[in-house]
Parts: structure tokens; C-alpha cells; sequence
């Protein structure tokens, strides 16, 4: 029998707010242990939350990214449950009636087709403090964290195979990232992801039993953990053997999900509206003005990059994916002519190194005016395009200029004829049956040859120059 | 006459007059304090040391011209709004060392108009009880007769204002914890229509029902304090808007020519004393001589307030007191296995008997299954009680009847019976329901011990109560003072 996966995700983002969502404190993430911290979100007694309006609004600014449906009416529920981090023993969160509903991103898979996740909701709540075990007897716990706002983004269950969920987050994060409402950073948990997903015969219009996967801390996690899971979940159907409906952890070193608790053991959250807080209306008014407010969304981004700067789709769609990127790209272009120069290094290097290095864009080093700088050096004769590459490099573990790399390891193009006839020579001498080749009439191995003075020069030689001595030498 | 037996308003005259000073009036409260708390056991703490500082500052502000109404003039807090670096133990062992870093914002208000606080006053635990029995360190006596309860669960407050220990005080309501006591010290207590004083700072017990009030010697210390307290508060998002807020001094006025006044037949049935009812049915006689308009009402669904509220309110307090779990703050356990013990012991431990009964109550009705049958059932009761109300406020002006079915009961009777206690708010729990208004003001005496009379308006129409309770005061001219018979001691 075939089976197919059902997916579906909960994504929790912090909001970019200066202050907490019921508070005046800050939203800073780290400082000192318990110094973001006042009565209010210490829930002491007789404190009263009071709503951040700001935190409607880029709730709101969210959800009309994502296509949803804004609620005119809302309120805020209670959320009870007892854990050192929480400190008034329930969250304020929604239930019944959140902020916005029915929204969806698009992905795009490998195959080139186009698809519709849908979002069932999108509601605010205040975040948790953070337990700290390491290095003391017991626990210790930081409430800086307590109050900060989160958006639950929740998914339909319209996911079928790990890739799709990859893409949606991707998407999803792209889209958080461009209307400016989160960062993002997983590292820092700004973003957090929960998944669910269960298999079942393909064909069939019921669900499984579902499975929940926590502790996944990057996209690629929740890729490889969905991956698994699935083939766990097809071999005990496999077996005769029936899926317990339970939470499971992702253990990244062993790359397997482990039973962290079973549905018996679920909590009765004894949801209520809260009331110390009153409804939220959002007036038709106050929407436009969000709406208005929403900056370029990738799409028409990657519209405008094709028309405006005529680089071709596939570097606009993958430049775009990412708002950080487009942005250091639309800066580079405006101190470097050529775009699709600007693009090839953005999409190659560059690209390449934040995936080795695990790097996001905000942290690259490199400045917009240094990228420029680089690409003159190359337009200019200076270093060889080869060379490029090597300060480049550097460039992005140093945040040096190009100028200075060139200088300090003396990268400058080899242009000095003499010398570099001197290495042709040597290279002819050095290489009778790729001569030999040549004067048959293999073209290709002036190639060779050619890349033998660059292994020579530990590629600074002028590759033009250097084509056209040894064509003089060959012909002698 | 003594200067602890004065009105706000008296002293305020003697202040102006500069025929005392601020700390002259604290000083004669203190003492009055040393005399009769023995007796009465109406306060958690006498703050001796911050008054005498308190009056020092009103006597300055005295001399730069600065008097307003409360200016100098002795206040005692109930014991569960936060008072900054001053204990604030809610009468409970879960927050007996608790000292809030803030004040509630009506603590704010009367510091900044120069009051002076003498004491924090003894309430049944968390505000949940009708008689200050459930207070885990004492029960306050009534001074009218020792032997019983001044009500609660404000009883301490009212307690405190019948024994002349302050010139006012502040109470907290939720079902009747102002009016009750109130109307069983023999003291005047309001409740102010929801939203209309601020509740920042004062610990919650049931959100959607709390409301701070005051409580003093006659209706015109009332609107003095109300004036002080009303008004919107930033902090609080219940809190409503400054519109709302009037001077509430310009509605004491002795005409009530042409007045409605409404009273619900409901509220004459089993249950009621007999002393109660002859002295609120002769009070409908002088409201009627006085010019007003008496007419019948009717408050079809009343016999289910008391069972909505208790599933509401414990339903709130079971959220609310969930915070004392004795690892930030509070009463903590010294013996525990593991973090759910540690909850268990310390909330076992800390918490008195009807807290418990109540969050196990609240528990219940919210969990899953049952929150249909109970809460949200419940609360379509509150809809019904509020439409009853707003029917009968298209008819009449203001609404009046008997605060407590009876006057005030022996201690220890009512303690092993929780819905016989639970009947002493029957008449005061349908006004917190819909969030209206009330006033409960002596209206004579019944064996003895004082009657309470209550009146409810429309919300936000503390005047006209205010208006009617002030005719009313006038033409009865109540002088009983208690008498502090009775008690071991």
C-alpha cells in the first residue's frame, strides 16, 4: 500500500514591539537575568495587564501579508496551567475568536509546482520566561523573556511531504521578515516551530492518528524530523501495528523523534476570556491604514527587480526569498552598474558561504560599498576574477576592504608580460603532449595550458594576457 | 465632642480652621486605635510610624493652602490593596510576609490628596466570606455586640468606622463585601458601578465583579470619598473613560419630590427577618412622605444570582490565585518530592478552607466538559440579571430593599455551613452581577443591632443614589452609636 503524510505547522514569532505586550518593559532580547522585568509581567498581585496597541497592529500587518481575515471583533482568553515560567500561572492568549483567520502563503516545490497552504488562524499571546538548569543546584528562571508578544501562526493540515513544509516556512519567514513584524532568528527563538503530522493509505479522505514533533530548532530540523517520523509512522502501519496519538521530541544527534508524552497526559487549559481586559476592535478605518502601512512583498519585489534592474526571474525569485538579501542586493546595485554581476556573486558566493557557515544575512559582514569595490577591482584589471573569490572570502570572515586584502597578500593580476612569458615557456617546456595536442588542432588544450600558468601564479596572471602570449609561443 | 467621632467633612472644617492640625487628628486616631482594637480586632496592622509622617506632610500642605476634602484626614485600608512598602497580606498565610513594590492606584490617589493611612484592615481571606471568620489571623467582633460578626468580607473596614478607629475606610465588593458589613456595623458603604474606580492594585479575587468603595460615617464622607477614588485609570483596562466621573458632592440635596423609587417584591420573601423587614418597609413610608414615587418592580430571574455568581466568581478566583504557587513570592513549602508537590504543599498550606473550596469550585466549572453546563451557563444568567435590571430601570430612578436578610449573627454560627454564609449576600450579589451601583446606609435598629438599607441605581448614577440616600439620612436622622457590649475581653 502507498502512503501519503498529512502536515500540519504551528509557528510562534515574536513581534518587533520596543515594549511587552501588557507592559512598558523592553522587548530587548538577553540582558541580565530578571532586569526587563516590572510588576506587571511579574504578575504580582493587583497588577492589571494593559494591551500594547502596537501589538494589534503588527499582528494585523501579519496576517494582511498572509492573506487572512481580520477580525473586527476579538478578545483574550486565559490559558491556565502551572510551570515556574509562567508567572500568573496562565498565559493571556486567544481561543475562540482570534485576530485573524483564513489566510495562506504559496509555495513553490522543486517540480515547479505552484501550491496554496492554508492558514487557519493567526492570534496573539504573551510569551513564557526561560528555565535555566545548568550550573546550579535546581532551577533558575529569567522572566525577561515573560510578556514579550508572539504571534501562533496556525496551519491547515495541507502539507503532504517534508519539502512542503520546508518551503512553507521558508515562505512564511520571508513573508514575517518583509512586513517587518519579527526577525525571525530561531537561534534566538523569535521563531518556533511545532509540527504535527500523521500518515494515512493515499486516497483516503481520513486523517491518522497525528503525532506532535517539538524541539526543532531550524528548518532543515523540522525537514529531517518530518522525514523520519513519516517512515516511522508507514512501518508501524506496516507492521499491523497502530500510531498512539502522543508529542514526540526531535533528537537532532540521533536524528530520531523519542515519546515525550502521551495524550493522556495533556493539559485542561480551562480556557475563559480574560476579564481584566476588554474586546479588541479592529475598525475598517484602522485596517486600511495597516494595510497601508505593509511594505513590498517578495512577489512584487521580484517584479520590480526583473523590471527594474533586468536581472533574470529565477535570481530575482531567489534573491527576494529572503529580505535581508534583497536588500544588501538593492544596495549593492546602487553603487555597482551591472546587476546580474551584483546577482551571480550574491547567488553563488555568497550564498555558498552563509550555508557553509550557518550564517544568517544580517550578520554578513560585508558592506554593500566593499561588494562594489570588489567587483571594480575585477572590472579594473586589478585581480583576476579567481582572485575575486579568495578575497572575497575574506572579506565575509573579516569584514576587511578588498583594497586592503589585495595589499596585505599582494593578490594584484600579474600584467607584467615578461614575467609571465617566462612562466609560458615554462608551462610549454613543462608540457610536450598538451603542445603536441594543440598543434593538432585540439583547441582545447590551449585551456589546459592556460590553467597551468594560473596554477603557477596561484591564479593572479591575467588570463587574457596570458592566453594570448602563449598563442605567440605555440605559433613560434 | 472627641475628634475620632467626626465626619470627614467636620474635621475638614476644624483642618481649615486651622483649629487642629493633621497630626493632632492622627494622633487622637492612634489613640482611639490602642483603645478599642483590643475589642474589636479590626485591623492586620496599625501603620503608626508612616501616619504621623502622612500628617506631618498634610499639615504642610495645610500651611502652603493646599487643603482639599481628605487633606489630614485618618483612612484604613482593607488589607488586600497593595500599599507600597506595606505588608499587604489579603488575611492570608499564602501572602502574609508579602510587601508590594507599588501602591493600587486608589492608595495612590488618597496619598497625593494629603490622607492619612492609620491602618490596614482584617477581611475574611482573599475577600471570600461574609463575616471576617475566614481571615487566617483573626476575626474581627462587631462593636455594636462583640459577640458577632461585623460581616465581610470588608468587616474589618466597616468595623473600624462603627468603632471610630478611622474617619473612613476602603472596602472591596464582589458579591456584598462592602455593603454587608456595612449594613451590619451600622456605617454607610458603597459599591460604585464596575469600571468606575480603578482596581489596579488591588488583589484580585474575582475580575469581572470586583469593585473598590468606600465606607463612612454618613452619605456626604461618600461622595467626598468617591470624588477621591472615581475615575478612569490608565492602568486599568476596565477602567472607564473621564466622562464618566462627576462631582459627586452636587447631589446632595434633600429634594426627591417626584423620585421613582422602585422596589422588588423578590426581595420580601423567606428568608427575610422580620426587624429587617418592618425597618426597610417603614423606610419606603419616609421615602414616600419625602415626596418620592414608591413602585413595585420586578427581578424575575434573582433566585439564580447567588449560584451564578459563586460559579463566575470562583471560576475567576481559581485563575487568579493561581499565581501563589510559593515560588516567587508568599508562602512556600519547606518539604517537597518534586515541582507538582511543591505546588501541592504550598498552596495546601498556605490557603485557608473556603479559598480551597472555592479554586476547587472554579476548577471544576471551568474544565473542560462542564464549562457549558456551569460557566457558560452562568454567564447567560449575568445577561438575564442585567436586562431584569435595565426593565426595571425604565420605570423607576433608583431600586431599594434590604441589604442583608438579616442584622448581624453570632460568631461561629454560620461557619460549618457555607451556603447558610453564602445566603448573607442574596440581596447584594444581583447588583455585582449586573455591575450597577449600590449604597447600603443604616435604617434602624432590630433587636438592638443596625438594619442596612440598600439602594441601587442605573450605572454610572451615583448621584442619584447619592441624591435619594442623602434626603433619606436627613429625614431618619440615625444617631445610634455602638455600644462594644458583650465579648470576652
Amino acid at each position: 500500500m502507498n502512503y501519503e503524510a498529512v502536515i500540519g505547522l504551528e509557528v510562534h514569532a515574536e513581534l518587533l514591539t520596543k515594549t511587552k505586550i501588557f507592559c512598558n518593559c523592553t522587548t530587548e532580547f538577553g540582558g541580565e537575568p530578571n532586569t526587563h522585568v516590572c510588576p506587571v509581567c511579574l504578575g504580582l498581585p493587583g497588577t492589571l495587564p494593559v494591551l500594547n496597541k502596537k501589538v494589534v497592529e503588527y499582528a494585523v500587518k501579519a496576517g494582511l501579508a498572509l492573506n487572512c481575515e481580520i477580525s473586527k471583533f476579538s478578545k483574550m482568553d486565559r490559558k491556565n496551567y502551572f510551570y515556574p515560567d509562567l508567572p500568573k500561572a496562565y498565559q493571556i492568549s486567544q481561543y475562540d475568536l482570534p485576530l485573524c483567520k483564513n489566510g495562506y502563503v504559496e509555495i513553490e516545490t522543486s517540480d515547479g509546482v505552484k501550491k496554496k497552504i492554508g492558514l487557519t488562524r493567526i492570534h496573539i499571546e504573551e510569551d513564557a520566561g526561560k528555565l535555566m538548569h545548568e550550573n546550579v543546584d535546581g532551577s533558575l528562571v529569567d522572566y525577561n523573556r515573560t510578556g514579550v508578544p508572539l504571534i501562533e501562526i496556525v496551519s491547515e493540515p495541507d502539507m503532504r511531504t517534508p519539502e512542503e513544509a520546508y518551503l512553507y516556512l521558508t515562505k512564511l519567514k520571508s513573508v514575517l521578515e518583509y512586513s517587518e513584524v519579527s526577525d525571525c532568528k530561531m537561534q534566538e527563538g523569535s521563531l518556533r516551530v511545532d509540527t504535527n503530522v500523521s500518515v494515512r493509505p493515499v486516497g483516503s479522505k481520513e486523517f491518522g492518528t497525528k503525532i506532535e514533533l517539538k524541539n526543532l530548532n531550524s528548518f532543515k530540523a523540522v525537514q529531517k524530523a518530518l522525514e523520519y517520523e513519516i517512515k516511522r509512522q508507514i512501518k508501524l502501519l506496516e507492521n499491523g501495528e497502530t500510531i498512539v496519538q502522543e508529542t514526540r521530541r526531535w533528537n537532532e544527534q540521533k536524528g530520531i523523534t523519542e515519546a515525550m508524552r502521551s495524550k493522556e497526559e495533556a493539559h485542561d487549559y480551562r480556557y475563559f476570556p480574560d476579564p481584566d481586559l476588554v474586546p479588541i476592535i479592529v475598525s475598517d478605518e484602522w485596517k486600511e491604514e495597516i494595510r497601508k502601512s505593509l511594505p513590498e512583498m517578495p512577489e512584487h519585489k521580484k517584479e520590480r527587480f526583473v523590471a527594474q534592474y533586468g536581472i533574470p526571474e529565477y535570481d530575482a525569485s531567489v534573491i527576494t526569498a529572503s529580505k535581508p538579501l534583497a536588500d544588501f542586493f538593492e544596495k549593492c546595485v546602487l553603487e555597482y552598474s551591472s546587476a546580474k554581476t551584483v546577482s551571480n556573486w550574491i547567488m553563488g558566493e555568497m550564498m555558498r558561504l552563509l550555508k557553509e557557515t550557518g550564517k544568517e544575512v544580517e550578520e554578513v559582514l560585508i558592506k554593500p560599498h566593499q561588494m562594489a569595490s570588489l567587483l571594480n577591482l575585477i572590472d579594473n584589471g586589478t585581480i583576476t576574477g579567481s582572485i575575486a573569490k579568495t578575497v572575497f572570502e575574506e572579506m565575509f570572515a573579516t569584514g576587511k576592504n578588498p583594497e586592503e586584502i589585495v595589499d596585505e597578500k599582494g593578490l594584484k593580476q600579474l600584467s607584467n608580460e615578461d614575467e609571465l612569458r617566462k612562466i609560458a615557456l615554462k608551462v610549454i617546456e613543462d608540457n610536450p603532449k598538451s603542445v603536441e595536442d594543440y598543434k593538432n588542432g585540439k583547441d582545447k588544450a590551449i585551456g589546459f595550458l592556460v590553467g597551468q600558468i594560473m596554477k603557477a601564479t596561484k591564479g593572479k596572471a591575467n588570463p587574457q594576457l596570458a592566453n594570448k602570449i602563449l598563442l605567440e609561443e605555440l605559433s613560434k | 465632642m472627641e475628634l475620632h467621632e467626626l465626619k470627614i467633612h467636620e474635621l475638614n472644617d476644624l483642618l481649615k480652621k486651622k483649629e487642629v492640625s493633621a497630626v493632632d487628628v492622627t494622633k487622637a486616631y492612634l489613640k482611639r486605635i490602642n483603645e478599642v482594637e483590643p475589642k474589636v480586632d479590626a485591623l492586620i496592622c496599625k501603620t503608626e510610624d508612616f501616619a504621623l509622617k502622612k500628617a506631618e506632610e498634610a499639615d504642610k500642605m495645610i500651611k502652603d493652602g493646599n487643603i482639599n476634602d481628605l487633606t489630614g484626614i485618618p483612612v484604613i485600608i482593607k488589607d488586600n490593596m497593595c500599599t507600597e512598602n506595606i505588608r499587604t497580606t489579603c488575611a492570608s498565610k499564602m501572602l502574609e510576609d508579602f510587601v508590594p513594590p507599588y501602591n493600587a492606584t486608589v492608595v495612590e490617589n488618597l496619598n497625593s490628596l494629603g490622607a492619612v493611612m492609620v491602618g490596614k484592615a482584617n477581611l475574611d481571606e482573599f475577600a471570600m466570606g461574609s463575616s471576617t471568620e475566614n481571615s487566617a489571623f483573626k476575626t474581627t467582633k462587631n462593636p455594636w455586640d462583640l459577640e458577632r460578626v461585623p460581616g465581610g468580607s470588608s468587616g474589618g473596614s466597616a468595623a473600624s468606622v462603627a468603632a471610630d478607629e478611622c474617619a473612613f475606610s476602603l472596602g472591596s465588593d464582589t458579591g456584598g463585601s462592602i455593603r454587608q458589613p456595612a449594613s451590619l456595623c451600622g456605617v454607610v458603604g458603597m459599591k460604585p458601578t464596575y469600571g468606575l474606580v480603578s482596581r489596579y492594585g488591588l488583589v484580585a479575587f474575582a475580575s469581572s465583579l470586583d469593585q473598590i468603595g468606600p465606607i463612612t460615617k454618613d452619605v456626604t464622607d461618600c461622595a467626598i470619598v468617591l470624588n477621591a477614588i472615581a475615575g478612569h485609570d490608565p492602568k486599568d483596562s476596565t477602567s472607564v473613560d473621564k466622562m464618566r466621573k462627576k462631582d459627586y458632592k452636587e447631589f446632595l440635596k434633600e429634594d426627591i419630590k417626584g423620585m421613582k423609587i422602585g422596589y422588588a417584591k423578590e426581595f420580601f420573601r423567606q428568608g427575610l427577618d422580620e426587624g429587617v423587614k418592618r425597618s426597610i418597609e417603614a423606610s419606603l413610608k419616609i421615602f414616600e412622605e419625602l415626596g418620592a414615587e414608591i413602585r413595585e418592580v420586578s427581578l424575575k430571574y434573582i433566585d439564580y444570582a447567588l449560584a451564578a455568581y459563586y460559579i463566575v466568581s470562583s471560576a475567576e478566583a481559581s485563575s487568579n490565585l493561581a499565581r501563589y504557587d510559593g515560588i516567587r513570592y508568599g508562602y512556600a513549602a519547606e518539604k517537597y518530592e518534586d515541582l507538582i508537590d511543591m505546588y501541592m504543599v504550598s498552596r495546601s498550606e498556605g490557603f485557608g478552607k473556603e479559598v480551597k473550596r472555592r479554586i476547587m469550585l472554579g476548577t471544576y466549572a471551568l474544565s473542560s466538559g462542564y464549562y457549558d453546563a456551569y460557566y457558560n451557563k452562568a454567564l447567560k444568567v449575568r445577561t438575564l440579571i442585567k436586562q431584569d435590571y435595565e426593565k426595571a430601570f425604565q420605570n423607576v430612578d433608583v431600586i431599594v430593599g434590604p441589604t442583608s436578610p438579616t442584622v448581624a449573627f453570632k460568631i461561629g454560627e454560620r461557619v460549618e455551613d457555607p451556603l447558610a454564609m453564602y445566603l448573607a449576600d442574596v440581596y447584594t450579589v444581583p447588583v455585582n452581577i449586573a455591575g450597577l451601583p449600590g449604597l447600603s446606609m443604616p435604617c434602624g435598629l432590630s433587636d438592638g443591632l443596625p438594619v442596612g438599607l440598600q439602594i441601587v441605581g442605573k450605572h454610572f448614577d451615583e448621584g442619584t443614589i447619592l441624591n435619594a440616600a442623602y434626603a433619606f439620612e436627613k429625614a431618619l436622622s440615625f444617631t445610634a452609636k455602638p455600644s462594644f457590649k458583650g465579648g470576652a475581653r
